[in-house]
């Protein structure tokens, strides 16, 4: 019985964990730069099988490959938000019609992403040794790379948290997101945060592909799943609230644990029955203003 | 005789009804000298057409993005195959169009009293949410994974499909003349001051989005027979969310005709494409969406549009009613 | 008795009472004004009326029935219609089908589409813009635009029309064809409420002015008492130099 639980709840901390970096990526995309990033979860497929081909075809050490990954993927989404949003931004001619945009060109990014992928890597799917090695805790078997996945999204998320709320840099970020406008004026360059919020989601991204990567196979088509997630979570979280994101993810991956230890199956349709739950009575999410 | 007199206004709108005229009397005599394939060619455009002229009822004046079309889509799919089993085709293809009606009521009484972006979420994962519920009732309820579909003749399917898609176009063309039609585009260009003037949004949104899903569903139904064997990732699929967006995007929401274009070109293309390049010609299109997103916005019709405002074209209407004018 | 009643009204967001206890009234065939400083809370309770917002506390009635809880394409059938502060026009439709929304959608029973047509064409008629009907609304100045919230209000046939702002960004000469235009309303017979910050314009076609200051009525007379009142001259009045005294 102890062995169960353990299980369940180990492994609901680490999706937990998953989810909560997903989604605070996906939350910092909507809230500061104002795209609801549809792609983000070919963000984190791309960030997996990047890792995967570093450690497979050319035998890097997989936390020196995250190190090439996650930036890369940084880069990607800055130059993507300062060439196509941006772009989009200038050229609407309302705010609501950015959104409306912006969303069709997250969509249409999708089946870029999604199909240079399979061009690449076929839809197979993949997984590389690493830390394959046992331990035992309460009777119950557990593989290293999952606990060390564990550990790292927990710190991770955590030192996100942190580096919004207590550093500088951190600060402006927050304060663009709530007002760009008045944010530039008090000589936060909107400019390069906007981009720069957009490069941090994806690289939020590259980090849950990597920790992925670690804990089970990856393919081309896993990115739907993990968007549709973390959309949920976001909301769930509070539309605009990273700290929402954050505390949301993890409440997702326990339930989800424990829905899937009864009936894997129904571990989305959970999912959505809690969003149309919450919508009904809570659109505004547990932190959301 | 000066070929500019033939396009008075009145003269045009003659034209267009010969045209339609025609292009239905193709459609009805196909079989009679088309092979299968093209049966099945024009089947699928006009499965497109439908889709994407469906879509734009809704998602085109209101400004609210609905990913959810693949998700009617397969609904239909699954809820023709079922209840054909029993019952005759067209019963099954309504039984697709009425509970899509339903899915859509629910869906969009849930999300569409509040903002856009709760409505682009919710149609977005409701694909994915439908698959695997269909996959649990499957494996636990109904005891088999996927399963096969009635047969049905291609020339059936083919005349069924005719009748939905003139269906979704008359409905398409009447709301947008009618009240309804001001009331969503009155949505669409501020929805607070919309509800200022006494238009219940909400009452409004949810019922068009419903009429819209009732076609994507019967489309589902009728398409199931060519499928001959469904399972939830063969039902439920993206693509059918996506081409929809970018035939109507690409061909311009702003007149009647650009969605059917889009569509028209888009599936043919599609079907050429898809067997030879399945990831390459994705791509592309995902590429041309980006590009006809960012610097052809108002899509094909918007820029014939603008072509007519330009000097050319209308100094030969003009001439030709300056001559209707002196012959009368 | 008032057309309109506000009992004891109140606002808060999280902290913030933007609009607090205030009591109001509207009587027929009066023009009321509505001034204070930015921030005073008046378009707040231009929201709370037409139920854009919902209230934190109090009542508002209109023609004796309380307005809580309605949404607002209710309240538009009751017989309220607003303009706003920053036009809320329906950009890229005609200036004609902008005011026959209202016309169609406007009236507590439903009007045949003839109907509404001739309810459309007599309100841009009587605002001045029937020769625009056809241009798209974005196409149009600012004071047009205007007009065309105007006419659209005009369309559902309010008993009492709410106008935010209706002076801001004109100039003089369009200040006093505004003026002009409201009076023109008001011999209609329909009422008016008016948030204003134009004096000009308040002093020359209010009865009655209400002032508000951080969410709370700090004063309310005519406007002979209104100009003479030392708080608000002090708060308010005092040292402006506003365009159109």
């Amino acid at each position: 019985m102890i062995e169960t639980i353990l299980m369940i709840a180990i492994s609901g901390l680490l999706t937990g964990g998953i989810y909560a970096l997903v989604s605070m990526g996906l939350s910092l995309q909507y809230g500061v730069a104002r795209v609801l990033n549809i792609a983000h979860g070919e963000f984190i497929m791309l960030g997996a099988l990047i890792i995967w081909t570093l450690c497979i075809s050319f035998g890097i050490y997989p936390l020196l490959s995250l190190a090439i990954s996650a930036p890369l993927l940084f880069g990607i989404g800055f130059l993507l938000h300062r060439t196509l949003f941006t772009s989009l931004k200038t050229r609407a001619p309302s705010p609501a019609a950015v959104e409306g945009n912006s969303l069709l060109a997250a969509f249409g990014l999708i089946f870029i992403i999604q199909n240079i992928a399979l061009l690449n890597w076929g839809s197979l799917s993949r997984s590389y040794p690493y830390l394959e090695s046992v331990v035992w805790l309460g009777g119950t078997a557990f593989r290293v790379n999952r606990l060390v996945a564990l550990a790292i999204a927990v710190v991770g998320g955590v030192a996100f948290y942190l580096f919004l709320t207590r550093s500088r840099q951190g600060k402006a970020i927050r304060a663009a997101a709530q007002d760009p406008a008045t944010a530039g004026l008090m000589g936060i360059n909107i400019n390069w945060v906007l981009p720069l919020c957009f490069g941090l989601g994806a690289f939020l991204a590259g980090l849950a592909g990597f920790l992925l990567s670690m804990s089970t196979t990856v393919n081309a088509l896993m990115g739907l799943r993990y968007t549709v997630i973390a959309l949920i979570v976001v909301v769930v979280g509070g539309l605009g609230s990273i700290p929402g994101s954050f505390i949301g993810g993890f409440i997702l991956g326990i339930i989800g644990s424990i829905v899937n230890y009864w009936e894997p199956t129904l571990v989305l349709p959970a999912f959505y029955a809690i969003f149309m739950l919450l919508i009904l009575v809570r659109p505004t999410g547990i932190f959301g203003k | 005789m000066n070929i500019a007199t033939l396009f008075t206004p009145r003269n045009r709108k003659v034209f267009a009804a010969a045209f339609l005229l025609l292009v239905l009397i193709f459609l009805a005599t196909l079989p009679l000298y088309g092979g299968s394939y093209y049966i099945l060619v024009v089947t699928t455009i006009l499965m497109y057409v439908v889709l994407t002229v469906s879509w734009t009822m809704f998602s085109g004046p209101t400004g609210y993005m609905s990913l959810a079309t693949a998700a009617f889509f397969g609904v239909g799919i699954y809820i023709g195959t079922i209840v054909g089993e029993k019952l005759p085709l067209l019963v099954a293809v309504a039984a697709g169009g009425v509970g899509c009606f339903i899915l859509a009521l629910l869906v969009g009484l849930v999300t569409l009293r509040l903002r856009g972006i709760y409505f682009a979420i919710f149609t977005f994962g409701l694909l994915m949410f439908l698959s695997e519920l269909i996959l649990y009732l499957e494996i636990n309820i109904w005891g088999s994974r996927g399963r096969h579909v009635f047969p049905a003749s291609d020339e059936a399917v083919f005349y069924v499909m005719v009748v939905i898609c003139v269906a979704t176009l008359l409905t398409a063309y009447f709301i947008r003349r009618s009240r309804l039609g001001l009331a969503m585009q009155s949505i669409g260009g501020n929805e607070e001051a919309a509800a200022h003037m006494g238009v219940n949004t909400t009452r409004v949104k949810v019922l068009t989005f419903a009429i819209s899903a009732v076609f994507m569903g019967a489309a589902g139904a009728i398409m199931a027979p060519s499928l001959i064997y469904i399972d939830p990732f063969i039902a439920f699929n993206m693509r059918y969310s996506f081409m929809p967006v970018l035939m109507a995007v690409f061909g311009g929401m702003g007149q009647f005709y650009g969605p059917v274009i889009g569509a028209a070109i888009f599936s043919y293309t599609e079907r050429m494409l898809r067997l030879e390049y399945p990831y390459h010609y994705m791509l592309t299109f995902g590429i041309i969406l980006i590009l006809v997103i960012l610097f052809l916005p108002g899509g094909l019709a918007g820029l014939i549009q603008k072509l007519q405002k330009a000097r050319v074209i209308s100094k030969l209407w003009n001439r030709g009613k300056e001559e209707q004018h002196a012959n009368t | 008795m008032p057309i309109l009643e506000g009992l004891d009204v109140t606002k808060n967001f999280g902290g913030l009472a933007a609009v607090s206890h205030v009591d109001f009234h509207v009587d027929r065939g009066e023009i009321v004004g509505l001034i204070g400083p930015n921030g005073a809370g008046k378009t707040t309770l231009f929201n709370l009326i037409s139920a854009a917002l919902p209230l934190s506390s109090g009542e508002i009635r209109f023609k004796g029935q309380k307005l809580n809880g309605l949404k607002p394409h209710q309240i538009c059938k009751t017989g309220i219609a607003r303009t706003f502060q920053q036009t809320k026009i329906f950009a890229d439709m005609p200036v004609f089908q902008n005011v026959l929304v209202g016309a169609s959608f406007g009236t507590p029973t439903r009007v045949s589409p003839s109907d509404a047509a001739r309810v459309t064409t007599e309100a841009l008629e009587f605002v001045g813009l029937a020769a625009m009907s056809a241009s798209a609304a974005k196409d149009l100045t600012l004071v047009s635009q205007k007009r065309v919230e105007v006419a659209r209000a005009l369309a559902t046939k309010p008993e009492l029309l709410l106008l935010d702002e209706l002076m801001a960004g004109l100039n003089p000469a369009e200040v006093s064809e505004a003026m002009e235009l409201v009076t023109r309303i008001r011999d209609k017979g329909i009422i008016i409420f008016m948030v204003e910050h134009v004096m000009k314009a308040i002093m020359g076609i209010c009865g009655r002015i209400m002032v508000l200051h951080h969410g709370e009525k700090l004063a309310e007379g005519t406007c002979q008492e209104i100009a003479s009142n030392k708080t608000v001259i002090e708060v308010y009045l005092g040292g402006e130099t506003h365009a159109g005294n």
